[in-house]
C-alpha cells in the first residue's frame, strides 16, 4: 500500500489518538503522548505493526496521543493509511485485534 | 535499606530519620514543645501599618521557619505576597512550613532559586512548583506530612515555627481572628490553630478589621502578636466553591453504588455510626446514597468528620447527623453553617488527626471513604505522585483517617484513560496497606486479606468481589502493561508517616 497524500484520522480528545500520515521513506514515527513514560514504546510498536500488516512501507506518521488504548491506535492508523492511499473499499479489518 | 513495607530508603536518610515500622509501632517519648513566653501590656497596640513592618517586628531572620495555612486553597494571596516581601528584604535560608501548598504558589519557584527558601515541609505540592521540585529544584528534600502528622510534628517540636503568618477573613485589633465573616470566607481555621498556639510569633493578616471582640474566634488574642490589615487576602472564588454539584458520570455513580452497598452491608452501618467522605465525584455520591439508606432504615449518624461539604450540612440540618467535626469547609454552605448550626463544630488539626495526643477524632471513625491515584496489590495507596512519577497531590488526612477508621474504603476507577489505578507497586506510598480494608472500583470490590471478618461478612453482598490481584489483572487487560517510571538517585521528597517515621521517598524523575 502506498501513501499518496497527506491524510488524518482521529481526534485530540481524551482517550483518542490523532494520526497524520504522509509520504516518506521507510516507516518514520513522530509521537507525542500524554502517557509517553508508561506507554510510549508500546504505542510506537502498535503503530509500526499496524502499518506493516497493511503493507505500508514508506510513510511518515505524526501522532498525538491522549491515552488511547491499543485498539484505538490500530483503528486510527488503519483509517489514516487508507485515506492516505486513497483506498475506499475492500478494507483489511484484520489489522484491528 | 528497605523499610517494613519494602520501600527502599537511602542510607543517608536512615541516619537522620527513623523508618516506618508499622502503623502504631513507633514508641513515643518526651514532652510537648512550647513557644517562647511573650507579653502584651495594657494599652499596647497590636495593629501594624504594613506587612513589611510586621515582618520586621516579628524579628524574622535568616535560617528561621515560617508557616502559613492553606484554608484559602487556590484563592490564597498571602503566601506569595509575604514571600515576595521577605525576598525584597533580603532574608534568606528560610524553612517554609505551611499546612499545604497549591497550584497558585508557583511564584515560590523564584524564591527557591534565589535561596530565600531552602527547606519546605507541606502536606502537598501541585502545579508548576510540584513539577520543578520533582525535577530536582531543591537541594534539601521536601518533607511531606499528613494533616495529623504536621500537628504531631509541631507539638513534638520537629517543626519549630518562628513566625506564623495567618490569614483570616475577619479579626479585631487584638487578634481574635475568624474565617466565618468578611469577604474571603473560608469557615473553620482548623489547620491554623496549632500554628497560633506553638509559633513564637503570630501575625494575623486580614482585609477586614472588626470591632473588639470578634467572637466566636478560631484564633485567640492570647496567641497573637500582631495584626495587619491588607487590601485583599484571597480570591473568594478560589477559596470555596459556591455549591457542590452531583456527578452524572456513570462510572463514578457505579463506584458509589458499590461503595454504599458495601457500607450498608457491613456491621458498621448501624444507629450512631460515624463517617467521613471526601470531595471527589464518587465520594459525594456515596454520601447521597447513604443518606437515602439512612432515611429508609431509620439510622442516624453520631458524627461526620473532615473537610465538610454541603451534603453533610444538609444531613445535619435534617437530623440525620448529630454532630459535624469540621477542620476545613470546602464550600460556602459548609463555611456558613459553622456559625449557624450549634452542632457544626470547628476542630483543630490535632483534634482531627494527630496520632500522638490523647485521642484524635479519627480514632472514633467507623467508616471513611478515600480516593487514590494508585493502589497496589499490597493495598498501599498513593495520593501524591502521578503515574509519571511527578508530584501532583497532597497527603492530607489520608493516612490519618485510614489508620483511625474501623472500615477504610478506597473508591477509584479501575483505569483512568490509559493509566491503571490498581498496580503491582505504587509509585509512592502515602498510606500503608495494613490500614486499608476495601478497594471499590466500577467492576467490583477487593477486600484486604487481613480482614477475614469482612471477607466472611461480604460473602452475600450484591457486589462482585475479586482479589486485588484479579482487579490489577483486569486493569492490565484493558490498558496493557505500563513501563516502570525511571528515576534518578536524587531524593526530592521524604514521605513522613503520621508518626514521624519515613514510609517512602520520592526521587527525581528522569
Amino acid at each position: 500500500m502506498k501513501i499518496v497524500k497527506r491524510a488524518l484520522a482521529g481526534t485530540m480528545e481524551s482517550s483518542d489518538i490523532q494520526i497524520v500520515v504522509e509520504a516518506g521513506e521507510g516507516i518514520e514515527i513522530e509521537l507525542k503522548s500524554s502517557v509517553e513514560k508508561q506507554f510510549g514504546n508500546q504505542i510506537r510498536k502498535v503503530i509500526r505493526e499496524t502499518l506493516e500488516k497493511l503493507g505500508v512501507e514508506d510513510v511518515k506518521v505524526i501522532a498525538i496521543d491522549k491515552g488511547a488504548l491499543d485498539c484505538t491506535v490500530q483503528a486510527r492508523v488503519a483509517a489514516a493509511a487508507y485515506r492516505g492511499a486513497e483506498i475506499k473499499e475492500n478494507y483489511n479489518w484484520e489489522v484491528i485485534k | 535499606m528497605k523499610n517494613k513495607i519494602g520501600r527502599e530508603i537511602p542510607e543517608e536518610i536512615i541516619e537522620k530519620y527513623e523508618v516506618y515500622q508499622g502503623s502504631f509501632d513507633k514508641e513515643i517519648l518526651g514532652r510537648k514543645a512550647s513557644p517562647k513566653i511573650s507579653r502584651v501590656k495594657p494599652g499596647e497596640s497590636k495593629l501594624i501599618e504594613s506587612l513589611e513592618d510586621a515582618i520586621v517586628k516579628s524579628g524574622l531572620k535568616d535560617g528561621m521557619t515560617i508557616s502559613f495555612h492553606h484554608h484559602f486553597r487556590s484563592g490564597d494571596y498571602i503566601v506569595n505576597k509575604v514571600m515576595d516581601l521577605i525576598a525584597e528584604m533580603g532574608i534568606k535560608d528560610l524553612t517554609l512550613a505551611p499546612s499545604s501548598l497549591t497550584s497558585v504558589h508557583a511564584p515560590l519557584i523564584k524564591h527557591i532559586k534565589n535561596g530565600v527558601i531552602t527547606k519546605i515541609t507541606s502536606s502537598g505540592l501541585r502545579g508548576e512548583l510540584a513539577e520543578e521540585i520533582s525535577n530536582g529544584l531543591m537541594e534539601e528534600p521536601v518533607i511531606i506530612r499528613s494533616h495529623g502528622g504536621r500537628a504531631r510534628a509541631i507539638e513534638a517540636g520537629d517543626i519549630q515555627i518562628d513566625v506564623a503568618f495567618l490569614g483570616a477573613s475577619s479579626s479585631d485589633e487584638y487578634g481574635n481572628a475568624s474565617g466565618a465573616s468578611g469577604k474571603a470566607i473560608c469557615g473553620p481555621l482548623g489547620y491554623a490553630q496549632i500554628d497560633a498556639e506553638y509559633a513564637d510569633n503570630v501575625v494575623i493578616i486580614t482585609d477586614n478589621i472588626v470591632e473588639y471582640p470578634n467572637m466566636p474566634a478560631s484564633i485567640l488574642q492570647t496567641n497573637v502578636d500582631y495584626v495587619v490589615k491588607v487590601d485583599e487576602i484571597g480570591n473568594p472564588s478560589g477559596i470555596a466553591s459556591g455549591a457542590t454539584r452531583f456527578t452524572k458520570n456513570p462510572k463514578e455513580l457505579l463506584i458509589a453504588d458499590y461503595a454504599s452497598k458495601t457500607i450498608v452491608g457491613s456491621k458498621y452501618f448501624k444507629e450512631g455510626f460515624s463517617f467521613q467522605t471526601g470531595t471527589g465525584g464518587s465520594s459525594l455520591a456515596v454520601t447521597r446514597f447513604l443518606r437515602n439508606e439512612m432515611i429508609k432504615q431509620n439510622i442516624n449518624a453520631s458524627f461526620a468528620l473532615g473537610g465538610i461539604t454541603k451534603p453533610m450540612v444538609e444531613m445535619l440540618e435534617e437530623g440525620l447527623i448529630n454532630t459535624i467535626f469540621d477542620v476545613q469547609s470546602f464550600d460556602l454552605v459548609a463555611a456558613n453553617s459553622v456559625s449557624k448550626n450549634e452542632r457544626h463544630q470547628e476542630i483543630s488539626s490535632t483534634f482531627y488527626a494527630n496520632p500522638h495526643n490523647k485521642g484524635a477524632a479519627v480514632n472514633k471513625l467507623d467508616i471513611v471513604i478515600l480516593s487514590a491515584l494508585e493502589v497496589d496489590t499490597d493495598f498501599n495507596v498513593n495520593v501524591i505522585t502521578g503515574s509519571d512519577g511527578v508530584i501532583r497531590g497532597a497527603s492530607g488526612g489520608h493516612c490519618d483517617t485510614a489508620a483511625g477508621s474501623k472500615l477504610t474504603m478506597i473508591v477509584a476507577p479501575l483505569v483512568r484513560g490509559r493509566i491503571p489505578t490498581i498496580v503491582d507497586s505504587v509509585n509512592t506510598v502515602i498510606t500503608p496497606g495494613e490500614t486499608i480494608d476495601v478497594v471499590v472500583t466500577e467492576i467490583g470490590i477487593a477486600i484486604n486479606p487481613r480482614r477475614e471478618d469482612l471477607i466472611e461478612e461480604f460473602k452475600n453482598l450484591d457486589v462482585p468481589v475479586y482479589t486485588i490481584e484479579e482487579l490489577k489483572d483486569k486493569a492490565i487487560e484493558v490498558v496493557g502493561k505500563p513501563e516502570r517510571i525511571q528515576y534518578e538517585d536524587k531524593v526530592v521528597a521524604l514521605v513522613e508517616y503520621r508518626d514521624g517515621t519515613i514510609i517512602d521517598v520520592i526521587r527525581k524523575v528522569k
